[in-house]
């Protein structure tokens, strides 16, 4: 597991969408503004985010389903944008784990038919055998064995856990160097999770393969990317980048405190401030951008500074935008549990 | 030699696993489609119009001499269903024309779907102007109002012969599917299930054969047998006009010829009436097997 | 304690019968809804949360029946049972005295008519004779009062507005005849977790402004811990645990309840002490003989493979657990 080597590198990538406007001009909706990221062999990397922050957008273009407007991706040494280009049905090397288990299925094939077509298409020499060989390991691996009991079945005869399970096992079968999963475990309950979160670190380990694991919920993320970084986005921008354990503590931008804020704790004794450090619910819009600090409108500490181009700060463990928050006061998770220490 | 044998043996080995496959998915489909008492009826009533069609004619010949003597007799045991003005026997006649009128229906049906379905999948799938243009020419079919055209037509072309006519009737009948599968497909394109495809670098041939068409697939069954309910209605009523003469035997021809004679005579009512309630069962049948499917892949309709 | 609760539910049993078997939803389950607090009703999909709660309203998705026990509700002075109440009263008790805001709001509003069209109907449907403007002036308020934009929201279709967006017209929704009792099933499971924070300040406010009891079911047992006051865990149909929040969470008691909390990734408890519940969720129609929850208790034996236990009650609650000891401790271990 090389940590220093850059399996995949974003520079200044946009995305912008043309929505038909008015007569005399299109909106342009800006949905990813100047993203650059690297992500590292054999990490996890989270990108948390409300949705509409752009990180769905994200993962379809770091799997290849969207071209992004300008900027430059570049994957274990191939510039992608010129593959984009021609055509990238060579490029296996990325796949993608969806949110809705049963709509990444095609309902009416059975689980061995959906695990069969995208090996055979990868391995066009391969016969009937070494196939079935591979579906048989897969299904060890992702514990659903034994596997005569689940193959012959349709989308809607399996759980939602067990659906979650099969696009893992698709997703590994095409031997991929990166998996991007979209919020995997959202459509699951809450006590469901962690087998999941489990198998997929442990799929990381086996197949040494990087993660990108996208979510809105800080919780699941904290569990999964355990010693991994984290990109905290918020209307198309990252706003906070680093590892995820020192964000938790210790988190710099106003966005990724209220963040951790919001986020419940299973303990009645950490009620914590009832409201949110946010001025208002409404997101503010992707349309026609100006510089500066994508947060402003929502931001309780904004003031004029913040409308200007923002720079990005980089401390050592962390990099975040341009903020004068030194100065403010955090109560940070560990601060609440001081206060619960001392009411006992 | 080893070698080859070996080879064989595996290719015996594969084969025999992916009927297994076939057999058994087909089984399950089998048992799906069969699971509800309209199918079943209506399926058994078509089958049932089909022997009478193949074995029909070789157990009750039809002899087309004219027999002036037997003229309009009553129904007895050697003419079920009487005579008619030339003392043929009404009920071999019958039998004889269900082979022409299912012919028809058959192509027809065949011809409509499958033009509508390979039209209806490449609009929605390609989009752009190969979807405009398909669209045009299937809401120009869809705007004309079908039976004066199929008039004309049958009033130019001289048909004489079952395909001949399917192709006629054809012509406006697969508009209406071809528009439900473009919306059907523009739809699932958008699905999940489509999305990881093209992540996974699947073929297009592989996405539309494999994927989208199973999924079509109750709208094609389910439009056929409709296809077949429609395609007697207008070959029925393109032979009332006395065009398609082809085929005296054929009960659009029965109907038509009784008609011509004059119906005062009540003789001609009753020899109207045995192909009429031919089609009007065969109608219904197919009604409930297109009901009984529509309820099968459909599974809201259906009571608890 | 009767006059302390607003519904209460004795023994009550929901089966589905369908065509060739019965599954049985809800076992013999009796609680008592408290006046005034937020009581949250937890467990898997599956357990038969919604089932009992939609009994309440009389609204459980067919086939399912009450097949045993009442639902009582206590209204000033008398008790309603809504299990028997006729067609007619039915519809004057919804919305009135109980109303529900759904999981999923896409699928509750009206996709092709206004928002104000769907609240003047309510209004309508229950009989109240208010002018156009008295019915503007409320809706507006309401609104307001859940920090929407009245013009705007009003005038949109149900597809215009975001997630979080109609989900707040929901609650308002369900505020319009000022009921004694809301429910909630699941109410932030399609959201974000600062949407879901501004959700449930919101029913916290309305639950101390209107002194409105709500009855919330979910699966996620950190939003019970952050806004209800009192829990009741459920599983396979039964009713394993009920308390105050502080005392299920701090004792513990219900080795399922337990199994719960250590299965929920939260953000500060350290990472290697959180571990899944073993085991697969029960099949309905094969129950395990004997305690429902024994094929993946970790302190399960042989008694309690064979005989399921009876339900303990003690001064503030109660549990289902040969290991629940009766005693004001709640103590286990």
């Amino acid at each position: 597991m090389d940590e220093n080597k850059v399996l995949m590198s974003l520079r200044d990538v946009n995305m912008v969408f043309k929505k038909p406007g008015s007569l005399l001009a299109d909106r342009n909706i800006h949905v990813l503004k100047n993203i650059s990221l690297d992500v590292y062999e054999g990490e996890i990397l989270a990108v948390v985010g409300e949705s509409g922050c752009g990180k769905t957008t994200l993962g379809k273009i770091i799997t290849g389903l969207y071209r992004p407007t300008s900027g430059s991706i570049v994957f274990a040494g191939q510039d992608l944008m010129k593959l984009f280009a021609k055509s990238l049905s060579s490029f296996n090397a990325v796949q993608f784990i969806q949110q809705d288990s049963y709509a990444a299925l095609n309902p009416v094939r059975t689980i061995y038919q959906s695990l069969y077509a995208p090996i055979k298409n990868y391995h066009r020499d391969w016969n009937r055998f070494q196939i079935d060989a591979k579906i048989e390991e897969l299904m060890k691996v992702i514990s659903l064995y034994p596997s005569e009991q689940y193959l012959n079945k349709y989308p809607h005869q399996l759980s939602g856990g067990q659906r979650q399970r099969i696009l893992m096992a698709r997703a590994i079968s095409l031997d991929p160097k990166l998996i991007v999963a979209d919020e995997p475990v959202s459509m699951i309950d809450v006590s469901l999770r962690l087998s999941l979160l489990n198998l997929m670190k442990s799929l990381k380990d086996l197949y040494h393969m990087s993660f990108v694991y996208i979510s809105h919920d800080l919780a699941t993320t904290r569990y999964i990317a355990e010693n991994g970084r984290v990109a905290v986005m918020y209307l198309g921008e990252i706003v906070e980048l680093g590892k995820i354990s020192d964000i938790i503590k210790n988190p710099r931008h106003p966005y990724t405190r209220a963040l951790i804020q919001a986020v419940p704790i299973p303990d009645p004794h950490f009620k914590g401030s009832e409201t949110l450090p946010l001025k208002s619910m409404n997101l503010g819009t992707l349309e026609n951008r100006g510089e500066g600090c994508p947060f402003y409108e929502r931001c309780l500490y904004a003031d004029e500074k913040c409308l200007s181009k923002v720079p990005y700060v980089q401390t050592e463990t962390s990099l975040s935008m341009c903020c004068h928050l030194g100065k403010i006061p955090h109560e940070s998770l560990f601060g609440r549990r001081l206060k619960k220490e001392e009411e006992k | 030699m080893k070698e080859k044998a070996s080879k064989l043996n595996l290719w015996l080995k594969s084969l025999s696993l992916s009927l297994k496959d076939f057999f058994f998915r087909v089984g399950v489909l089998g048992k799906k489609l069969f699971s509800n008492y309209k199918t079943i009826l209506g399926t058994s009533i078509i089958l049932l119009y089909i022997l009478v069609a193949i074995f029909g004619p070789l157990i009750f010949p039809y002899n087309q001499e004219i027999n002036m003597v037997d003229k309009y007799l009553m129904n007895s045991w050697t003419h079920p269903f009487g005579t008619d003005w030339l003392g043929r026997d009404v009920f071999r006649q019958v039998i004889a024309g269900a082979g022409s009128v299912l012919e028809i229906a058959f192509f027809t049906a065949a011809f409509s779907v499958v033009f509508g379905t390979i039209l209806g999948i490449v609009a929605g799938y390609l989009g752009g102007w190969v979807d405009k243009v398909i669209m045009s020419v299937a809401n120009i079919f869809l705007s004309i109002p079908a039976f004066p055209v199929y008039l004309l037509l049958a009033a130019v072309i001289v048909i004489s012969s079952p395909i001949q006519f399917a192709l006629v009737i054809s012509v406006f009948s697969w508009a209406g599917l071809c528009r439900a599968i473009r919306i059907q497909v523009m739809s699932l394109k958008e699905r999940d299930f489509l999305q990881i495809c093209l992540v996974m670098r699947m073929s297009k041939a592989h996405i539309i054969f494999k994927e989208i068409m199973p999924n079509v697939f109750s709208y094609i069954a389910i439009n056929f047998v409709t296809a077949l309910r429609n395609a007697i209605m207008a070959s029925v009523g393109i032979m009332l006009v006395g065009l398609a003469a082809y085929d005296p035997t054929n009960w659009g021809a029965i109907i038509n010829a009784a008609r011509t004679k004059g119906l005062t005579n009540v003789n001609n009512i009753y020899i109207l009436l045995y192909p009429l309630v031919a089609i009007v069962i065969f109608e219904v049948a197919t009604l409930m097997v297109s009901n009984g499917l529509d309820e099968t892949f459909n599974p809201r309709l259906k009571e608890m | 304690m009767e006059n302390d609760s607003i519904v209460s539910f004795k023994d009550v049993s929901i089966e589905y019968r369908l065509k060739r078997f019965t599954l049985k939803a809800v076992n013999h389950a009796s609680l008592e809804i408290k006046r005034g607090k937020i009581t949250a009703l937890v467990g898997e999909s599956g357990s038969g949360k919604t089932t009992l709660a939609s009994s309440l309203i009389n609204c459980i998705s067919e086939p399912g029946r009450v097949s045993a026990g009442q639902v009582v509700f206590h209204d000033e002075g008398k008790d309603i049972i809504v299990n028997e109440l006729s067609p007619k009263e039915l519809r004057k008790f919804r919305w009135e005295k109980v109303s529900m805001v759904f999981q999923a709001a896409q699928s509750a509003l009206n996709p092709v008519s206004m928002v104000r069209e769907q609240f003047y109907e309510t209004f309508d449907e229950h009989g109240l004779k208010m002018t156009k403007e008295e019915k503007e002036q409320r809706c507006v308020k309401l609104l307001n009062y859940v920090k929407l934009d009245p013009e705007r929201v009003l005038n949109s279709y149900p597809h215009e507005l975001s997630g979080g967006m109609k989900q707040r017209v929901m609650i308002a929704f369900a505020l319009l005849l000022r009921p004694k009792v809301i429910i909630l099933d699941e109410p932030t499971t399609a959201l974000d977790v600062i949407t879901q924070n501004y959700i449930f300040t919101l029913l916290k406010k309305i639950n101390k402004d209107f002194g409105i009891s709500m009855l919330l079911m979910t699966h996620d047992i950190s939003v019970v811990a952050r806004f209800a006051d009192y829990v009741c865990v459920m599983y396979g149909g039964e009713l394993m645990e009920y308390g105050s929040v502080y005392q299920v969470f701090d004792k513990r008691a219900h080795p399922y309840t337990e199994g719960l909390i250590q299965s929920t990734p939260n953000l500060i408890e350290d990472i290697k002490a959180m571990k899944p519940i073993p085991g697969m969720a029960p099949n309905l129609l094969d129950m395990p003989k004997g305690c429902v929850f024994s094929p993946r208790c970790p302190y399960a034996t042989d008694l309690c493979r064979t005989k399921a236990p009876e339900t303990t009650h003690c001064e503030v609650g109660f549990g289902k657990c040969y290991l629940y000891e009766g005693t004001s401790e709640n103590g286990r271990k």
